[in-house]
């Protein structure tokens, strides 16, 4: 049967679901000071960590993460098939630069901050249909480098709007394998993009909210599943704006909402930390699904978990030139048993 | 030297606070640069039309040190100019009195361009 593992529209079931041999991150210091300070493996002393540009800092962060990771689950790095990574920089270049220095089989992906979910929905989907046996998945932002893109130069130390969202310094990996010990991924659901026509580059939280929603509905719907059936459905950096509008969209569809909800861009910071409206960013859900809820789930506090990556899919020339935000979800399930 | 320093706080004071109230009270899409423009442009209009000048009077420095200030020496500067030079006057005068401020804002920008290595 060719559709076999097709389930519903955007869905895919996993017949032999990938498991995580091991997760590793990097995060800075203001991360490394937040609420899931704990659950990091490596924290930064300072936003450049003794490299010369900040861009350069990324991309260690992520050749890092990458590296040990696999040292982690300890699998030599030449028997991992493929590479897949994505950052938020222009044409992914921290991605680039790091997988120049690991060597391996490179697929770079542009999801914006659903990065996370997305590279471990392919990687397993390589897995599953046989064309790999080990993936290392990854996705990676800076702070300083995602401003000076995206917004303005560090140096200009403009105010943020208090419903913006603060870009994480994080590179996260994990390792996937067809087999071994760890939480499997057991189906994912690939978003499409909807955009609801928000133009304010400060208000990402908004722009994402429907297009998350529409992710959690069709997985839901495509899998006839409640939300129930989750210990904890995370969404990937909606930060307090949009989580709130997550929720509330959710619910208007008529959604029985559980209180097992949760969103990394929330999580990820405490409000002493002067945020504003929380984390966003790739590194923010690939730093929280590889520290916070791998142990979790390892520790089976956590049994299933949807983990629901958010991306808004601007440029810094679309959003000049007055373009409404595109935006995207990716769901991924991942389950101890 | 109390009787410069309060009305020069007072009115540079509520300058600034007219400029962060303009960032805080509209969508996002207000930020620094269209205010510094903002304020040159309508330093310029209210000078032009002799309302600035009350302000220099009773705030000195207060009024004259914010970027309004600066588009209110230009005009000046221009009608002085247009007065004693005619045409080609309204265009040199500007700059004339705006000179000081120019050189120090050419001055400063250049020695911290060889001094600092801007990375984002």
């Amino acid at each position: 049967m060719l559709h076999s593992k097709r389930a519903g529209n955007q869905t895919v079931v996993f017949k032999q679901p990938p498991v995580i041999l091991a997760g590793y991150n990097v995060v800075g210091p203001k991360e490394g000071q937040g609420p899931l300070k704990d659950t990091f493996d490596m924290v930064l002393k300072d936003s450049y960590a003794h490299e010369k540009t900040w861009e350069k800092t990324e991309m260690k962060m992520l050749e890092t993460s990458m590296k040990r990771a696999a040292a982690k689950a300890n699998v030599p790095l030449d028997s991992v098939d493929y590479n897949l990574a994505g950052d938020l920089l222009n044409q992914i270049i921290s991605s680039n630069y790091a997988a120049r220095q690991i060597g391996l089989p490179f697929i770079g992906l542009y999801g914006a901050c659903s990065t996370m979910a997305l590279s471990t929905a392919l990687g397993a989907m390589l897995i599953d249909g046989g064309f790999a046996s080990k993936v290392l998945c990854s996705a990676s932002s800076h702070h300083e480098t995602a401003e000076r893109q995206y917004r303005f130069p560090n140096e200009q130390g403009n105010q943020r709007a208090m419903y913006a969202q603060w870009t994480v310094t994080g590179a996260g990996s994990i390792l996937l394998a067809d087999q071994g010990e760890g939480p499997k991924i057991t189906s994912a659901t690939i978003g499409r993009i909807l955009d609801y026509g928000e133009t304010d580059t400060n208000n990402m939280g908004a722009a994402m909210a429907p297009a998350v929603a529409d992710t959690i509905l069709n997985h839901f719907q495509d899998l006839s599943r409640q939300p129930d059936y989750y210990d904890m459905i995370i969404t990937g950096d909606l930060g307090m704006v949009g989580f709130q509008l997550l929720l509330e969209v959710l619910k208007r569809s008529g959604l029985r909402l559980s209180n097992n909800f949760s969103d990394c861009g929330v999580m990820i910071y405490s409000s002493e930390q002067d945020t504003h409206a929380g984390g966003s960013g790739c590194g923010c859900s690939a730093v929280v699904l590889t520290g916070h809820l791998l142990n979790k789930l390892k520790s089976r506090e956590l049994q299933k978990i949807l983990f629901v990556g958010s991306g808004s899919l601007h440029s810094s020339v679309s959003s000049q030139q007055g373009e409404s935000m595109p935006a995207i979800g990716h769901a991924v399930s991942i389950e101890m048993n | 030297m109390l009787n410069n320093i309060l009305p020069a706080f007072l009115v540079g004071g509520l300058l600034c606070v007219a400029g962060q109230l303009l960032m805080d009270l509209t969508k996002a899409k207000i930020t620094p640069a269209h205010v510094l423009v903002g304020y040159v442009t309508g330093g310029v209009i209210l000078g032009g039309l002799g309302l600035y000048e009350p302000l220099v009077r009773i705030g000195g420095a207060g009024a004259t040190v914010p970027l309004s200030g600066f588009g209110y020496t230009l005009v000046k500067g221009a009608i002085e100019g247009a007065q004693s030079g005619g045409i080609l006057g309204v265009l040199a005068g500007g700059v004339q009195t705006g000179a000081t401020g120019i050189a120090v804002a050419v001055l400063f920008g250049y020695l911290t361009a060889i001094v600092f290595n801007p990375k984002g």
